[in-house]
């Protein structure tokens, strides 16, 4: 329906520079509160836990990728560059909110308590992944953290969110959900579905779309022409934030700003953060082949991690030593845990055909009774320690009958 | 117990499933005050209220992702697709997302509490974008259950069944069929277990297998064969995914003929499923070939439609032809 108001006879089109989105910033390069800015509220314990799981992270992908070198995983994705969009967002919800995250933001799944060892046990494909062993590296998941197991393929979590989201608003009990992904991601049909669902059904659900400049080897400006993911919101009539998404402070005041409105509003919200992949895309990508040292040394010089430091020094809430301390921790816990889980057994064979339906079904059953016949015949080529039997790699299908 | 037709069997399985349990959920387009472009929601939304009946933009993949996330989060989600012509948008969340979510996340979620109605199928003039059969795409994706009832009782049950059952089901109704199929359905609160076919008529000649709106060609076939002194066994299917084997099998043991029909394409069709599962199981048993009866290999034509749907002549002639093999 056409706004009588604005009606005009000038004829003129309308283009992306006639409605620029800022970009919100509070922290400058030196970790001072930049001048006509004020400092968001935000308490010494929560500042201090985002801090600790910003490192925990940047730990972990170091040595990850060190072990992905070593043969010792298959597959690895760090979050390098970006630890500030992730945590100063997830730390601005409850932990009774769901996330949906895309792949690159297993630092969110660190501040809702995952643990070293958990973190391996799914890297590693061992017996305890609470993936069973299905999927690779980095697809990590978590019923007790609410946090939705990760899938492969982009952007389908967005419109699943927008109906999570919508269920967590029917059941009343005033939770949300934060749904993650990546500029590139944003390109695919089910991000205009799920954005446009969840605004039209005024779903409580908060999207953090990471703007880290490369979707694997393509950037930006060859995914999209318009002024980045913010403005599509606005189009879809969700309110939308752009912030400096190595910027702690910023990211953090957007999201739980971000919250409120989606929790009291009953609405969808948008927060686009502007940071960049500092790492490869993963351990199969070579980014030299599509970018400058110099580009990624600029970015270097904008650590999201050290710029947080810099403020916590400032406020005499962290030493240096505390921070060599942390370091040194994480990375003994870190390599302890990968040394103690990589000596566990894989998951039995019964989860090649456990939970493709709640109970398996006949013909399943049945190809399973085949298979393992089969396995008895060549036991050597099967079996991941022959000597041990099938005791140490499946149990009777009986269980399933 | 009063008799309506399939259409209203399937909104009384709706309207009983949603009195049942307030998590019901029903979405999709045009399925609120107006009731679905087919009338199969009609009255709910004025019943349940918008937030537990409503409409949808039109975004297939949309509506799909959003019940997935729905019944992930615990609330029971029926969704429709307006045509099963149109339910490709949504291949991806159906096919990568609701059939992987339990197992992909080691049981820690699920999306059981899916449900994805579809009206499918030719007769109608539909062309080839109102007409399709497109149940062996979805056959072939474990983690599915797929369902297709073919009279107004089969519709209330199995979709009652369908809509509680602890796994994502696709539900395709046979639209040529949906106010002609008329029956006697009780009111009450009834389900029919998925994954079991119906021996609807017995015979010892040969076995003829379908499902959906086939299911009329196949009786009718049937009836012309008994006066050739033809004796067919016609067997309704109801589920696709996981398919009774051992009902069919049991039966063409005892005939040693079958005949399957459907109406999609031929090759990659289900029927391929069938034939390829009874030889095995029944060879030695077999006195003729298996014959599939099917839609030829090419999109749905609109003015030659009666000449590509498999009805109940092409069927005589298959069943004469593996009678006397």
């Amino acid at each position: 329906m056409v706004d009588k108001n604005l009606v005009t006879s000038v004829l003129k089109f309308t283009e992306a520079k006639d409605m620029p989105i800022s970009t919100l910033s509070l922290l400058n390069a030196d970790g001072e509160i930049l001048e006509g800015a004020q400092e968001p509220k935000i308490d010494k314990h929560t500042a201090l836990k985002i801090y600790r799981d910003m490192n925990y992270i940047r730990v972990l992908d170091e040595r990850m990728i060190g072990a992905q070198r070593q043969g010792r995983l298959s597959f690895y994705v760090t979050c390098t560059g970006e630890e500030a969009s992730v945590v100063g967002s997830v730390a601005a919800f409850s932990s009774q909110d769901m996330v949906m995250s895309q792949y690159r933001e297993h630092a969110a799944l660190r501040y809702r308590g995952f643990t070293s060892k958990q973190f391996m046990n799914q890297l590693l494909s061992n017996d305890l992944d609470l993936g069973k062993g299905r999927q690779m590296p980095i697809h990590y998941g978590s019923r007790d953290l609410n946090y939705m197991t990760i899938s492969s393929t982009l952007a389908t979590q967005i419109p699943q969110a927008a109906g999570y989201a919508y269920g967590q608003k029917l059941s009343g009990n005033d939770t949300c959900t934060i749904c993650y992904f990546g500029e590139g991601a944003a390109s695919e049909g089910d991000f205009h579905a799920g954005l446009n669902i969840a605004a039209v059904s005024k779903c409580p659900v908060v999207f953090v779309v990471r703007n880290n400049g490369y979707a694997i080897s393509t950037p930006t400006v060859e995914q999209f022409v318009g002024d980045g993911i913010a403005p599509r919101g606005v189009g879809y009539g969700i309110p939308a934030i752009r912030v400096d998404g190595n910027d702690i402070l910023a990211v953090h005041a957007a999201s739980v700003e971000a919250r409120n409105l989606a929790i009291e509003k009953s609405t969808p919200v948008i927060v686009e953060t502007m940071s960049y992949r500092l790492g490869a895309h993963s351990t199969s990508d070579d980014p030299t082949s599509y970018r400058t040292s110099e580009e990624e040394e600029m970015w270097r010089q904008k650590d999201p991690i050290e710029r947080m430091k810099k403020w916590l020094l400032g406020k005499g809430w962290w030493s240096d030593q505390q921070d060599h301390q942390m370091k040194d921790e994480y990375k003994k816990e870190i390599l302890g845990a990968l040394k103690s889980q990589e000596k566990r057994q894989p998951p039995v064979l019964d989860h090649l055909i456990s939970d493709v339906y709640q109970i398996p079904p006949a013909h399943l059953r049945e190809q399973y009774s085949e298979l393992l016949a089969h396995i008895d015949k060549y036991p050597d080529h099967y079996l991941p320690n022959p000597t041990k039997g099938h005791d140490s790699y499946h149990k009777p299908a009986a269980q399933f009958s | 117990m009063p008799k309506i037709n399939l259409l209203q069997a399937v909104n009384s399985a709706l309207d009983t499933a949603m009195d049942a349990d307030s998590r019901v959920v029903c979405l999709g387009e045009d399925i609120g005050e107006f009731g679905g472009v087919f009338r199969a929601t009609s009255k709910l939304q004025e019943k349940y209220g918008k937030q537990r009946c409503f409409n949808t933009p039109i975004t297939e993949q949309g509506i799909v992702g959003f019940s997935i996330g729905l019944a992930a989060q615990g609330s029971v989600a029926v969704a429709e697709i307006q045509f099963a012509d149109y339910i490709f948008p949504a291949f991806d969340q159906i096919v990568n997302e609701a059939a992987k979510f339990r197992y992909r996340s080691g049981d820690q979620f699920n999306c059981g509490g899916l449900t994805i109605r579809t009206p499918y199928g030719g007769g109608i003039a539909g062309g080839l974008y109102h007409s399709q059969s497109p149940e062996a795409y979805f056959c072939h994706t474990p983690g599915l259950k797929v369902v297709i009832p073919s009279t107004a009782y089969q519709a209330k049950g199995l979709l009652l069944s369908a809509i509680r059952d602890p796994d994502p089901v696709i539900f395709f109704e046979p639209k040529a069929i949906y106010r002609a199929e008329v029956g006697d359905v009780p009111d009450t609160d009834y389900e029919l277990p998925l994954g079991v076919a119906q021996v609807v008529s017995t015979g010892t000649d040969i076995t003829l297998v379908g499902w959906g709106a086939q299911m009329h060609q196949l009786h009718r076939a049937a009836k012309m064969a008994a006066k050739d002194g033809i004796s067919c066994e016609v067997i309704d299917l109801c589920t696709l995914l996981p398919w009774d084997a051992d009902t069919v099998a049991k039966s063409v043991t005892k005939t040693g003929r079958l005949i399957i029909s459907h109406e999609a394409p031929r090759t990659g069709g289900f029927a391929g499923e069938i034939a390829a599962t009874i030889q095995e199981r029944c060879f030695l048993s077999l006195e003729s070939p298996i014959t599939r009866i099917t839609g030829l290999d090419t999109p749905f034509p609109l003015v030659f439609e009666k000449e590509y749907l498999p009805d109940y002549l092409k069927v005589f002639e298959a069943i004469k032809a593996s009678v006397h093999f």
